[in-house]
């Protein structure tokens, strides 16, 4: 049942850093077996540090251009977009294609149920894996490894996989067309049980000791103990979340049917490209409006999503 | 306001019986030491007192009431953690309030009764920060604060000073005992330094293997120590141990024949050994011992240790066992590689049978 929320939508790309644009530091250059002099060391090093920027810039300017040039064609009139060679930026930029694409596109109403889904997403994700990682940490019961062996095991698990069961489930529990269809499938995580146990599990257990004799239970100490000291994981977990159920696509498409009262904005999207407001650039000024929450809350907790990626890469 | 009692208490984990058919009463208002080697059981006593150990067999009793059942939370005692245990995302202040929260008491009386404590301890000027941002001392005295706080029946120590510098824990000790006798509380303190135990205990228990060895006030433990390993354990260094055998003599006399020679025997202690030729283990401390040419045991010097006001010189006998002498600084030091000759001073002389358990003088002689 439980399964990862994918990032289908092609929204997602664009905002995520590629894997490999951002390089790690190489080690030492095959073939240094002689030891360099201190000044020889020093310029090696700025050197060193030079092409890793250049490589940074080079990476960056891969992942932003798509990024910027979906920016300024949305800004484009329709006829500006077939212009070889392309335009760099927008001269005259054309800002009612994004009133175009809001009202014409029913972006308000999109953007609203996708808030709806990713609330519920999050926070459900949130609560069952608080508690059933918490429960893997800090509670002896019996078969703890064997089944916390199977929650790992449904991170191999590609949500394609259980897309036709999981419909037939929610059709069957009468939840086609609605939130509960949209939501219910994601409401728990075995990555999400992973991460949190794993921040759990480096609070030392005097803690909790301590705590018992001073009469909290283990409801009281996740709440005000063990929560509190796992926040950047649980912030980052937040995230990760919010991007998974965001970007949905493919299940969305399967169990709204035409119901616009729960469409997500990705549906939207695809959705705008049929309509009569339908032009490239009104679009992709919808795409732009689509991803803006996602970028907001990416500047908003950059510092935790970085920690949380590099969190057990050191070590 | 509690005696704690232990009652033929076992615990094992697995094959290991970590605390072993442990029998012991903690007066009301005492500080007793539980004293032992690393891996001894002490940590495992003292968590059952707390409820963090199943108590597999016997009782644990605080107050009047038999508590193997009873919660943690229920049996109203405060630990001090070796790792202090603090909440790492709250102030001193909260720290210090934590116990109170979850007893009713109303906010204000917990922020007065933190303050209040934080004052005792010296605390006040760090109300405000995170124990990150504390030293290693203060950091303790939080700790201790914690458990203070709330008036329980009993403290549980587990070795609170180890991780201090050895300055603070003189300091520590002394001010652990200060407060423990304000307040009367009745305490269990475990630790395995036994200079520890000597100057905070009003009675010493120490353990080995998980078994009791032996109860008593610091002095009497040091005089008296009821069998080998309690003798070699406290003091430091410890009690020599040297083997040998009883020889009764044509004379009269007794004595204990060595490896390194023969030590006569004097009243009382004469009268422990009556069998000829008993195996017999000779214990001895350092301060007991004299390098003098009419000295009854030979050795050679192995090690001179300056001690600044005294001198340790080791020796090791004919069989290689070692022995230590303590002299005063003053004294003629031998030169490494000598051959000398140690004087035992036989009233000083303690006796053990083969296994470790002390020969009882027989007070009629
Ligand atoms: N949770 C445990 N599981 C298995 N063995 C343990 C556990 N706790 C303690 N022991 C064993 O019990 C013995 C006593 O341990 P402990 O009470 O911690 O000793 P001390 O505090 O005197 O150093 C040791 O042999 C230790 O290895
Ligand atoms: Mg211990």
């Amino acid at each position: 049942m439980p399964a990862e929320p994918v990032s289908d939508a092609p929204g997602a790309a664009a905002v995520l850093p590629a894997e490999g644009a951002v390089p790690r530091p190489q080690g030492a250059a095959p073939g240094e077996a002689h030891r360099p002099t201190p000044r020889a060391g020093r310029s090696r090093r700025r050197l060193r540090l030079v092409a890793r920027y250049l490589l940074l810039t080079l990476g960056a300017l891969v992942v932003l251009l798509p990024v910027y040039l979906t920016v300024v064609n949305s800004l484009l009139p329709e006829p500006a977009l077939a212009h070889q060679p392309p335009y760099l930026y927008p001269s005259h930029a054309q800002w009612q294609n994004y009133s175009t694409a809001w009202v014409g596109g029913h972006l308000s109403i999109y953007l609203r149920n996708s808030v709806i889904q990713t609330a519920i997403i999050v926070v459900g994700q949130l609560v069952t894996s608080i508690l059933a990682a918490y429960a893997f940490a800090f509670l002896r019961f019996p078969f703890r490894r064997t089944l916390f062996l199977l929650f790992l095991s449904t991170l191999m698990i590609p949500f394609e996989v259980t897309l036709i069961t999981n419909l037939d489930t929610i059709t069957s529990l009468g939840w086609y067309n609605t939130f509960a269809g949209l939501t219910v499938p994601f409401l728990a995580t075995g990555f999400g049980t992973f991460l949190l146990r794993q921040a759990f599990l480096q609070i030392p257990r005097d803690l909790q000791e301590a705590a018992a004799l001073d009469g909290y239970g283990h409801w009281r100490f996740m709440t005000r103990v063990a929560v509190p000291l796992a926040r950047p994981s649980v912030a980052a977990l937040a995230v990760f979340s919010f991007l998974g159920a965001w970007n949905q696509y493919l299940w969305p498409l399967v169990v709204t049917g035409n119901n616009n009262a729960v469409r997500t904005v990705q549906i939207g999207l695809k959705l705008l490209v049929g309509t009569n407001v339908s032009s490239v650039n009104v679009t992709l000024a919808g795409t732009v409006i689509a991803v803006t929450p996602l970028l907001i809350l990416l500047i908003v907790f950059q510092k935790q999503l970085v920690r949380s990626l590099t969190a057990g890469a050191v070590k | 306001m509690a005696q704690i009692v232990f009652d033929q208490v076992t615990k094992r984990y697995g094959d290991v019986r970590a605390v072993d058919d442990l029998s012991l009463a903690v007066g009301d208002g005492e500080l007793l030491v539980l004293l032992g080697p690393s891996g001894c059981g002490k940590t495992t006593a003292l968590r059952m007192v707390a409820g963090l150990e199943v108590v597999d067999e016997g009782t644990v009793a605080i107050g009047d009431r038999v508590v193997n059942d009873v919660e943690p939370r229920d049996r109203d005692v405060a630990m001090v953690f070796q790792s202090y245990a603090l909440y790492p995302h709250l102030t001193v202040a909260k720290n210090l309030e934590f116990p109170l929260r979850q007893r009713g008491v109303p906010k204000e009386e917990r922020e007065r009764r933190a303050v209040d404590v934080a004052r005792t301890l010296g605390l006040e000027p760090f109300l405000g920060r995170k124990p990150g941002q504390l030293s290693g001392g203060q950091r303790q005295r939080v700790a201790l604060g914690r458990a203070i706080v709330r008036s329980p029946k009993a403290f549980l120590m587990d070795e609170p000073l180890s991780n201090l510098d050895a300055a603070l824990r003189v300091q520590t000790r002394a001010d652990i005992v200060a407060l423990q006798q304000r307040l009367g509380t009745t305490t269990i303190y475990v630790t395995h330094d036994q200079v520890e135990a000597m100057t905070m205990g009003h009675r010493i228990a120490v353990m080995d293997h998980g078994r009791l060895q032996q109860v008593a006030a610091p002095q009497e433990l040091y005089d008296r120590p009821g069998n080998s390993f309690v003798a070699a354990f406290l003091g430091s260094p410890g009690m020599n141990l040297i083997g040998g055998r009883v020889a009764v003599e044509a004379e009269g006399g007794t004595a204990i024949r060595t490896a390194a020679g023969d030590v006569l025997l004097q009243g009382a202690q004469a009268s422990v050994a009556s069998h000829h030729e008993q195996p017999v283990v000779l214990g001895v401390r350092p301060e007991h011992l004299r390098i003098s040419p009419g000295g009854a045991l030979e050795g050679t010097v192995l090690l001179v240790e300056l001690l600044g006001a005294e001198t340790q010189v080791i020796c090791e006998l004919a069989d290689h066992s070692r022995v230590v002498v303590r002299q005063q600084a003053d004294q003629a030091r031998p030169r490494l590689g000598e051959p000398v000759r140690i004087a035992v001073e036989p009233a000083a002389v303690h006796l053990f049978t083969e296994d470790g358990s002390r020969l009882e003088e027989k007070t009629a002689a």
